[in-house]
């Protein structure tokens, strides 16, 4: 790796704790973020020539902080001082003391920045641009292109946002236990939509965009270092990596989806599986059970089964129940479906998902499982009639693709 | 004399390589083990889970079972490499082989071993 890329690492990886710490400095977004602009180009001047110091983030946030004030000030006698009357070199003993002073705020500040880029009043697509922007740190034209949208669009959706979460009312004092619980949780969600929107993306030509998603399992790895304690940060986590260690066995060489069924698992990422099965194991101990944990589980037992016979859809099916009483959606009795189907057969799955029809009207994945539970029966006029739905709902060309070599299939019969 | 190379760095950074970035690190500290392993030197070499992965158990007349790793530091122990070395001095020079190829900041702590038992676990 060449140097310029080694620092560049250095500053992704300083800045989650750098802004965190600026912004409880400074209390306001845009300025912690030029703060911590300026510091990077600081960094880039003297890093090459004096190495990187020991701990990047207590050299970002001390050299963030005197410029960011030195502007203020700047600003206010609005009367130019010298440019480089801020120490860049910092000494051992000032970088160690700066470093004290922030580690006792680390977790919270780190917290507090992901849930105001999270904050439940934006709309999620909002809150993951801010996520990527302000704490992943991707340039505008970098979140453009994984959103599938022009420059301007995102800019003016990213703006927005930063204005929404001015005006709203986040208090910049230690969280107590309860309202650092609800903030894990609402970041948690976040974290789970952004890996979603790599995994299944959503209204664009790609299906899967690898990118969004490891950086999500970077958000969740960061988060359980913060709060190594919380099984269902653990269980996010597993069910991250359990999710993301199937990609490289989701589509075949022309791009097209490979269901779980059809994969190949030799493909199956191992080390993500290891390290998910060992995140589940650790959640367990606690006995506090959650969706995610849940979810993970049910994961973790389609990354168990070497074959697709081998899959413990009785298992399955009981975890299904367990989520359904945790978290009760239409989604997840359409997901119990399919174990259901496998245990029971078609018919009975048939009618479980019926009663859902009215609210899963707009769902692609709900015509695609009735489609297919249709076929099963040999009721071939209502399968394609549940696949054209189907595929007027698609998300992505490859889903749509996906439903039509199904329908292709019911034409030869 | 057998040494263990433990290698730390900050879990933080190396979390930010891109897969690139990581397959080039790992690509070239290849060649340093290619070249142990020609002279006979190499032992097991050992890629740890992340810290997030880790348990630790607090010793005691009732043991305590914590998430994490037993010492929350800056830079955390990653991995480690068995190496046999003539001499301390040859331990260094191959840490410094070694810091060479990863090219990024961390330690290598150089720890003399004895060995127990060198075990048959097939990976």
């Amino acid at each position: 790796m060449n140097e310029v890329a080694s620092i560049d690492a250095a500053l992704v990886g300083a800045r989650p704790q750098a802004v965190g710490a600026l912004l409880r400095h400074f209390r306001d977004l845009e300025t912690a973020e030029e703060a911590f602009q300026e510091a990077c180009l600081r960094a880039l001047q003297s890093w090459p020539s004096n190495g990187p110091p020991r701990d990047p983030a207590a050299w970002l946030i001390f050299v963030g902080k005197n410029a960011a004030l030195d502007r203020l000030r700047r600003d206010r006698k609005q009367q130019p001082l010298p440019d480089d009357d801020v120490p860049v070199e910092l000494s051992d003993a000032e970088a160690e003391l700066a470093a004290d002073l922030d580690d006792a705020h680390y977790r919270d500040d780190i917290l507090r920045l992901l849930f105001i880029c999270c904050h439940p009043e934006l709309p999620a697509t909002q809150q993951i641009a801010l996520a990527l922007r302000i704490v992943s740190g991707l340039s505008v034209a970098e979140i453009a292109r994984a959103f599938l949208v022009s420059e301007s669009a995102m800019e003016q959706r990213i703006t927005r946002a930063k204005q929404r979460v001015a005006g709203a009312d986040v208090p910049f004092e230690p969280p107590d236990a309860v309202e650092r619980a609800a903030r894990l949780s609402a970041v948690a969600t976040a974290i789970y939509l952004l890996f979603n929107e790599g995994y299944s993306a959503t209204g664009g030509a790609a299906h899967v965009r690898a990118p969004l998603c490891e950086e999500a399992i970077r958000l969740a790895r960061l988060l359980l270092r913060l709060f190594p304690g919380e099984p269902e940060i653990m269980g996010l986590t597993a069910l991250l990596l359990f999710q993301h260690s199937r990609t490289p066995a989701r589509l075949d060489a022309d791009g097209a989806i490979v269901v779980l069924d059809d994969q190949d698992r030799s493909l199956w990422t191992r080390d993500l599986i290891a390290e998910g099965l060992a995140l589940l194991d650790k959640a367990m101990r606690h006995r506090r059970p959650g969706p995610f944990q849940v979810q993970a589980a049910i994961a973790a037992l389609h990354s168990r089964a070497a074959r697709p016979e081998d899959t413990d859809w009785k298992e399955i099916d009981a975890l299904y129940a367990a989520l359904e009483r945790l978290q009760p959606s239409p989604v997840v009795t359409l997901n119990r479906a399919v174990a259901v189907s496998k245990l029971r057969g078609a018919e009975t799955a048939l009618a479980m998902i019926e009663p859902l029809a009215p609210q899963l009207a707009g769902y692609f994945y709900f015509f695609g499982l009735k489609g297919a539970l249709l076929l099963q029966l040999g009721r071939a006029d209502e399968a394609r009639v549940a696949f054209n739905h189907a595929i007027a709902l698609a998300n992505t060309p490859a889903e749509a693709a996906h439903i039509r070599t199904q329908l292709d299939r019911l034409t030869k019969r | 004399m057998l040494y263990a190379i433990l290698c730390y760095d900050s879990e933080d950074l190396v979390e930010s390589w891109t897969k690139e970035q990581d397959a080039q690190v790992i690509a070239k500290l290849d060649v340093v083990k290619q070249k142990l392993e020609r002279e006979g030197r190499l032992g097991p070499t050992v890629r740890l889970l992340p810290t997030t992965a880790a348990t630790t158990v607090r010793k005691g007349k009732e043991p305590i079972v914590l998430d994490g790793p037993f010492a929350e530091t800056k830079e955390q122990l990653l991995g480690f490499y068995i190496v046999e070395c003539a001499s301390l001095e040859q331990a260094i020079e191959t840490a410094k082989d070694l810091g060479r190829a990863s090219s990024s900041q961390g330690a290598y702590e150089i720890r003399p071993l004895r060995l127990f038992h060198a075990g048959g676990l097939a990976t």
